[in-house]
């Protein structure tokens, strides 16, 4: 069964007057079949966590270990990541002009394979999961994310996850700027793949709204760059009822 | 009021995202051309007729003046090993090689500036292809022009009779200081593809004239593919010599570090019921990479039931490279179907590398993807098998030679 393990992780960041640290020893352990909540303030780290993971160069790990079944994640490259079974839903996912999504997909998912996914079968999976997140099937001809308008991004980031299966999946605000009825759909299409049971699913929201279609088997609070409390679903009721300030309070503000 | 809506058309396509570089354009509603006038000098096949230029000239201010090695100020002499030209035909076809006064020479078009009406007042011998009337071609034609190391000047002529269809592939390579322009001459209801590859080595300097006079009823299509060269600066030029002719301008350039390619496109839309499409895609990588791309569209008072649209996209793979892009469209009548023009310019950068890398997709092969895409669109269009898979291989190369 696939573990993800992250230790005592300290990220820095360049900024404009010099070096900053947003993770300040974060300890975390997602098993495959498992669906963990982070929840926090805006500032608090919770993105920084993500992109981390996921290896953006904008982001410097200066102490502590992230591991895969064993294997260190932060020696691998970024697309090494990706084929070792991680896979991060992006909060602003970007723009690829030139580039179609059916294209995309079909590179993506022979890359994370191993080999390029039989055509008859492929086209069959990905018109399938399109259906499943309401996407009309003329969305695969567009360039990869341009002119999407928010709710079709979130969609195209679940449609990944649903087609690349991941062993461990960050799922990075993917709430965020999505209606109810955009929010449901999207949900669906996360629940899907959780219930193969394949996945260990990390939850990175500000709100609560999202845990009401998405079960978690955990909740963890962040604030000032680490977790500083673990709980199951009922902590998520304590955040709605009293909010975060019990967590802010006393601490740096970022 | 048919003017005014056309304008306004217009400029909702227009579309403008500078990246070091400019990116403009304008759309003239004018009295008098402004396309002629803002050239130094009016049109002439003798070189004494236009000044050496300083740089500083409308039509000049792009291009540096010192790589030009002396094409531009008359001190590049011809040296006899300049290139070596090959052409293979089909049977049906009339290959010659003729002397300056025979008089098929510069029926498409003027000079329009000091190297190519240097190129005109230069050359020895000019080579004339003749399609004859309602010749169908199933082979292409093609006409290799390679560099042997020295100066050149030349001229071209390839002259499609009524109702002949034809397929021209002229193959620049090898290494060569080279002025040359090229007539294409349609006859009225003739098509002619012409494909004009720039694969030029590093060092080789090129600059030319392309006039295509299109007959009536006649279509004309053009693939302008630039990759190689130290500066490459083409001016592919279109007029109509009947109603109803179409045109269709295609370009892709890859522009590398320290290459400056220019293309520098005009449709004179001179008669009416003519049609004009112009899309030219480019890529640049690496320091002092530097695309220029001019998009002249005048269409005149007679030109009535005008039909065009010109647009230039870029992707800037790197820091370092410029892009200068400025469509310009001149109207001097609103009795027309459609005119518009777009120009934009966009970055391959790292969160896109990233994205696609964190979909398990290697670095290189996300480059890959994102230039063949971009160029796919295109190349597809070309329709000469050998052609298109040397463009993709170069493309590949281009893109591996940068990591």
């Amino acid at each position: 069964m696939a573990t993800l393990e992250i230790r005592d992780l300290h990220v820095t960041v360049e900024v404009e007057n010099g070096t900053k640290e947003i993770l300040k020893g974060v300890d975390l352990t997602v098993k495959q079949g498992e669906t963990h909540a982070i929840m926090g303030p805006n500032g608090s780290g919770k993105s920084t966590l993500a992109y981390s993971i996921a290896g953006h160069p904008k982001y410097t790990i200066t102490q502590g270990t992230v591991t895969l079944d064993g294997e260190d994640v932060l020696e691998m490259e970024v697309d090494e990541r990706a084929r070792a079974g991680m896979f991060l839903a992006m909060q602003y996912p970007v723009e690829v002009p030139g580039v179609s999504v059916s294209n995309f997909l079909r590179t993506s998912a022979t890359a994370i394979r191993g080999e390029a996914p039989k055509l008859r079968t492929w086209v069959k999976e990905v018109k399938e999961s399109m259906a499943a997140l309401h996407m009309d099937q003329a969305f695969a001809e567009r360039n990869v994310n341009e002119g999407f308008s928010g709710g079709e991004k979130k969609r195209h980031e679940i449609l990944q996850m649903e087609l690349l299966k991941p062993k461990i999946a960050i799922l990075d605000e993917t709430d965020s700027g999505l209606d109810v009825d955009a929010l449901r759909v999207v949900s669906e299409g996360v629940n899907r793949v959780r219930e193969t049971g394949e996945v260990g699913t990390l939850l990175i929201t500000h709100y609560t709204r999202i845990l009401r279609y998405i079960k978690p088997d955990f909740v963890h609070v962040f604030a000032n760059g680490r977790i500083a409390e673990s709980g199951g679903p009922e902590l998520a009721d304590k955040l709605e009822a009293e909010g975060y300030e019990a967590y802010t309070k006393g601490g740096v503000s970022a | 009021m048919r003017q005014k809506a056309s304008n306004t058309e217009a400029m909702a396509q227009a579309q403008n995202i500078p990246v070091g570089g400019t990116t403009s354009g304008s759309i003239a509603v004018a009295a008098e051309s402004t396309v002629a006038t803002r050239m130094s000098a009016p049109p002439s096949f003798d070189v004494a007729d236009f000044p050496v230029p300083h740089g500083r000239e409308e039509e000049w201010r792009f291009t540096p003046l010192e790589r030009l090695r002396g094409l531009h100020d008359g001190t590049a002499v011809a040296t006899g090993d300049g290139v070596k030209i090959d052409i293979e035909a089909p049977e049906a076809v009339v290959v010659e090689t003729v002397g300056r006064d025979d008089a098929r020479l510069g029926k498409a078009g003027v000079p329009v500036d000091r190297v190519a009406a240097q190129a005109y007042s230069s050359f020895e011998k000019a080579g004339v292809v003749t399609v004859p009337k309602e010749t169908v071609l199933t082979e292409p034609i093609r006409i290799a022009v390679h560099g042997q190391g020295g100066v050149a000047y030349g001229h071209q002529v390839i002259e499609l009779g009524a109702f002949a269809e034809a397929v021209v592939v002229i193959d620049h390579t090898g290494d060569a200081v080279l002025a040359a322009n090229v007539d294409y001459i349609l006859g009225d209801g003739a098509k002619l593809t012409v494909v004009s590859v720039q694969d030029w080595d590093d060092k080789a300097v090129h600059v030319g004239q392309h006039n295509a006079l299109i007959g009536r009823d006649a279509t004309f299509k053009s693939f302008v593919v630039t990759f190689g060269g130290d500066l490459v600066r083409l001016h592919p030029r279109v007029t109509y010599a009947g109603t109803g002719g179409e045109a269709e301008l295609f370009g892709l350039y890859f522009t590398d570090a320290g290459q400056h390619q220019e293309h520098r496109l005009l449709v004179d839309h001179n008669v009416p019921h003519c049609k004009s499409n112009a899309v030219y895609k480019g890529a640049l990588q690496g320091e002092d990479a530097h695309a220029v791309w001019i998009g002249d569209v005048l269409i005149e008072a007679k030109a009535e039931g005008t039909d065009t649209y010109e647009m230039n996209r870029n992707l800037v793979l790197t820091d370092g490279a410029r892009v200068d892009s400025v469509p310009n469209l001149e109207i001097e009548t609103g009795e027309i179907v459609g005119a518009g023009h777009a120009s934009a310019t966009g970055r391959f950068d790292d969160e896109q590398l990233f994205y696609l890398m964190a979909r398990g997709i290697p670095a290189d092969e996300a480059r890959r993807l994102v230039v063949r895409g971009f160029f796919a669109e295109l190349v597809q269009q070309i329709d000469v098998d050998d052609i298109e898979e040397r463009l993709l291989a170069k493309i590949d190369e281009e893109l591996e030679a940068s990591v």
